[in-house]
C-alpha cells in the first residue's frame, strides 16, 4: 500500500501511456512528465507569492495581503490577472527584438534546469550520467538572460542592474559548484539519482544525509550562501534593490514580460532549493527510516518548502549587502573555504570509520573559519550598536 | 541525414554568419552565443555528452558574457563612424573563401574514405574521470598552471596601473 | 554523402565564417569572436572523428576537445584584457587605425 502510494504517480503515467499506440508511446510519456512539471511548479509559485507576502508582512510587523479571499489566499489570481491584463510597454529607443527573447530565455533555461531533479523514488525526468553537470551549465544560461534585459532597456538604472546582478551571479557560480564538488567526489557520480541513493541507508535509524557530516555541513551553508546570491534575493539583492535601482533590469518591463521574469526568479528559487535538497538533505528520503511509509514526493516537496520558508526568513530579517562587499566576501573567504572543504572531505575518506574523523574534519573546518573570520575582520572598525529615535 | 542534425548545422552556420555581417556589436556576440549552442548540441548528437556540457557552461556561461562585458567597457556600442567592415575587407573574404574551398574539396574528395556509422560509444563521466587522471593527467597539470598563469595576466594586463589617471 | 562528411563540411563552414570574421572586421572584439568561431569549428572536427574512429572508447577526440575549450576560454581572458588595455590608451578599438607601434 506504501509502495503503490509512492510510486502512484509512475504508475498513472504509465497506464496512460499504455492506451497509446506502440509508436507514441516514448514521446507520450516524457510529455506527460514535462507537464507535470509545468503544472506543478507555476502551482507552487503562487503559493509562494502569497507565503512570501504574508510571511515578510509579519515580520516587518504588518499585515501582508488579506482582501482577496480569506487570508489572502486569492492573490495570485488576482496578480495574474493584471499582469495579464496591463498594457505592454516598450520604450522606443529599445532594442525590440533582445527585448523580447530576454526572459523568454530566462523562462526556457529555468524549466529545463528541473528535468533532472529526482522528485521522488524513480520520479525524475531524465536520468543523465552528467545531470549535476547539465543542471550547472543550464544555470550559468540564465545570466545571459538577464544582461540582455538590462541593456536592451536603454535605460541607465536597467543596465547598471544588470551589469551588478551579472558580476555577482558570476562570482559565486564558482562557490556554488566548488561546494557540490565535495559531494560528487565522495558519492563517486555527477548522477543526481545515484546522489539521492547514496544517501538512502540508515544508521541507528539515523540517514546518511551529507549535511550531517563536517564537510557537508559546511558545504551545506555555502551552497546557501551561493545559491541565495545566484537568484539574487536578500541580501544579495543589489540588482533589483528597490530603493536604489527603481526596479534594476527589469525596470522597462511590464504586463507579462514582467510576470515572466518573476516566475523565472522564484522558479529559480524553487530549482536550486530541490538542487541543496537533493545534494545535501537526501532528497527523496525519510529523516527517520521509521517514517518510510510516507510516499517520497511529500519529504522532497516538504524540503522544497521548508528551503523556501528559510530563504524568505532570511530576505525578511539581513540588511542587504553592498556590491564590493558582496564580492569580497565571494572571492575572499568563500572560495577558499570551499577548497578547504574538498581537502576535509578527502581527508574523511581517507580517515576510515570511527569517531576520529568526526572530530579531526570539524576541528579543521571551524578552526579555519574562526580565524579567517577573525583575520578578515581585523581591520575594520565597529563600534557598539547605537540607536537614534525619532524624537 | 537526419532532420535534427540539419536544423542544428543551419542554426549554427546561421549564428555564425549574422555574428559576423551585424553592425551592432552586442547583437553579434548573442549571435555568436547562438552559434555556440548549437555547436553544444551537434556535439550532444554526437554523444559527447561532456564535451556539450562543457561547451555550454563555458562558452555560454563565461566567453559570451566576457565578450559583452569587453564590449561596453570598449563603448563598442556606439555605431561607429566609417562603416563596420575594414579597408581590405575584400581580401578577407577571398581568403576564407578559398580557405573554405580548400576544406570542402578535401572533405568531398575523401568521402569514401570516410568511416560509416559505428555503435554509440557509451562513454561514462566514470571511464573520463579516470582517463583525465592516469593516461591524461600531464595535460590536465598543464591546463590548470595555463589558466592560473591566464587568469593572473588577464587581470594584471587590464588592471588600472598605479597613478594612471581612470 | 555519410554522416561524418556533413559534420566536417559544417566545421568547414563554420572555420571559414570565422575566418571571414576575423579578417574583415574593424572592431578587434569582433576579430576575437572570429577567433572562437574557428576554435568552436575545430573542436567539432575532433568530436565529429572521435565519434566514427574505430576506437571510440580511448576517449582522445573529446578529451581534446574539452581541454581545447579549456584553451580557448583562457585565450578568451587573456585577449580581452588586451583589448581593454589598448582601448584605455588609444580611446578606439579600430584596427584600422592601430596600424604604428609607437603609441
Amino acid at each position: 500500500m506504501a509502495n503503490t502510494l509512492d510510486q502512484i504517480f509512475v504508475l498513472l503515467s504509465r497506464w496512460i501511456v499504455s492506451l497509446l499506440p506502440v509508436a507514441l508511446q516514448p514521446l507520450v510519456g516524457i510529455l506527460l512528465s514535462v507537464v507535470a512539471i509545468i503544472a506543478v511548479f507555476p502551482g507552487l509559485f503562487a503559493l509562494t507569492t502569497v507565503l512570501e507576502r504574508k510571511g515578510l508582512g509579519r515580520m516587518q510587523n504588518r499585515i501582508g495581503p488579506n482582501r482577496t479571499g480569506p487570508f489572502g489566499i486569492l492573490q495570485p489570481v488576482a496578480d495574474g490577472i493584471k499582469s495579464l491584463t496591463k498594457e505592454d510597454i516598450i520604450p522606443t529607443s529599445a532594442d525590440a527584438v533582445v527585448h523580447f527573447i530576454a526572459p523568454l530565455v530566462l523562462v526556457v533555461a529555468v524549466f529545463m534546469g528541473f528535468a533532472v531533479l529526482p522528485m521522488g523514488r524513480n520520479m525524475q525526468l531524465v536520468d543523465m550520467d552528467a545531470g549535476l553537470l547539465f543542471f550547472f551549465a543550464i544555470g550559468a544560461s540564465t545570466e545571459l538572460s538577464i544582461f540582455m534585459a538590462g541593456w536592451s532597456s536603454r535605460n541607465k538604472y536597467s543596465l547598471l542592474g544588470a551589469m551588478r546582478a551579472v558580476a555577482q551571479m558570476i562570482s559565486y557560480e564558482v562557490p556554488l559548484l566548488m561546494s557540490t564538488v565535495a559531494i560528487v567526489m565522495i558519492t563517486g557520480s555527477l548522477s543526481l539519482v545515484k546522489i539521492v541513493e547514496a544517501q538512502n541507508q540508515y544508521t541507528w535509524g539515523l540517514p546518511h544525509w551529507y549535511i550531517f557530516t563536517p564537510w557537508g555541513f559546511a558545504g551545506f551553508v555555502m551552497f546557501c550562501i551561493a545559491a541565495t546570491a545566484e537568484t539574487n534575493r536578500s541580501p544579495f539583492d543589489l540588482p533589483e534593490g528597490e530603493s536604489e535601482l527603481v526596479a534594476g533590469y527589469f525596470t522597462e518591463y511590464s504586463g507579462f514580460k514582467f510576470a515572466l521574469f518573476f516566475l523565472g526568479e522564484y522558479l529559480g528559487m524553487f530549482s536550486i532549493s530541490g538542487l541543496g535538497t537533493t545534494l545535501f538533505l537526501g532528497g527523496w528520503s525519510a529523516p527517520l527510516q521509521v517514517l518510510n511509509f510516507v510516499p517520497s514526493w511529500i519529504w522532497f516537496f516538504s524540503k522544497v518548502m521548508l528551503s523556501i520558508t528559510v530563504l524568505i526568513w532570511i530576505r525578511g530579517t539581513l540588511p542587504r549587502l553592498r556590491q564590493d562587499q558582496l564580492m569580497n566576501f565571494a572571492w575572499k573567504f568563500v572560495i577558499p573555504m570551499t577548497l578547504l572543504n574538498l581537502i576535509v572531505a578527502a581527508v574523511w575518506h581517507f580517515l576510515g570509520d570511527g569517531w576520529l574523523r568526526w572530530i579531526v574534519c570539524s576541528a579543521i573546518l571551524l578552526g579555519v573559519y574562526v580565524i579567517g573570520g577573525r583575520v578578515q575582520m581585523r581591520g575594520k572598525k565597529f563600534g557598539p550598536r547605537s540607536y537614534r529615535y525619532a524624537e | 541525414m537526419n532532420v535534427v542534425f540539419w536544423i542544428l548545422a543551419v542554426i549554427t552556420v546561421l549564428g555564425g554568419l549574422t555574428a559576423v555581417t551585424l553592425k551592432n556589436t552586442v547583437h553579434c556576440a548573442l549571435a555568436v552565443t547562438t552559434a555556440f549552442a548549437g555547436l553544444a548540441l551537434l556535439f550532444l548528437q554526437l554523444d559527447a555528452q561532456f564535451a556539450g556540457f562543457a561547451q555550454i557552461l563555458v562558452y555560454i556561461g563565461a566567453v559570451a558574457i566576457l565578450v559583452v562585458f569587453a564590449i561596453l567597457l570598449t563603448r563598442g556600442s556606439e555605431t561607429p563612424a566609417e562603416g563596420v567592415f575594414s579597408r581590405t575587407w575584400f581580401a578577407g573574404l577571398l581568403i576564407a573563401a578559398a580557405v573554405f574551398a580548400v576544406l570542402g574539396w578535401a572533405v568531398l574528395h575523401s568521402v569514401a574514405a570516410l568511416p560509416n556509422e559505428s555503435a554509440a560509444p557509451a562513454v561514462t563521466v566514470l571511464q573520463i574521470g579516470t582517463a583525465l587522471m592516469g593516461r591524461y593527467v600531464l595535460p590536465l597539470e598543464i591546463v590548470a598552471l595555463l589558466l592560473t598563469a591566464a587568469m593572473l595576466g588577464a587581470v594584471i594586463v587590464a588592471m588600472h596601473e598605479k597613478g594612471e589617471q581612470k | 554523402m555519410t554522416p561524418l562528411a556533413g559534420y566536417l563540411l559544417v566545421a568547414a563552414l563554420v572555420f571559414a565564417v570565422g575566418l571571414a570574421g576575423a579578417l574583415t572586421r574593424r572592431n578587434a572584439i569582433l576579430v576575437l569572436i572570429g577567433i572562437e568561431l574557428m576554435l568552436n569549428a575545430a573542436n567539432l572536427n575532433l568530436v565529429a572523428f572521435w565519434r566514427y574512429s574505430p576506437h571510440p572508447e580511448l576517449l582522445t577526440g573529446m578529451m581534446f576537445a574539452v581541454f581545447s575549450i579549456a584553451v580557448a576560454a583562457a585565450e578568451a581572458a587573456v585577449g580581452l584584457g588586451l583589448v581593454i588595455s589598448i582601448y584605455r590608451h588609444a580611446r578606439t578599438t579600430d584596427l584600422d587605425e592601430m596600424n604604428r607601434m609607437k603609441g
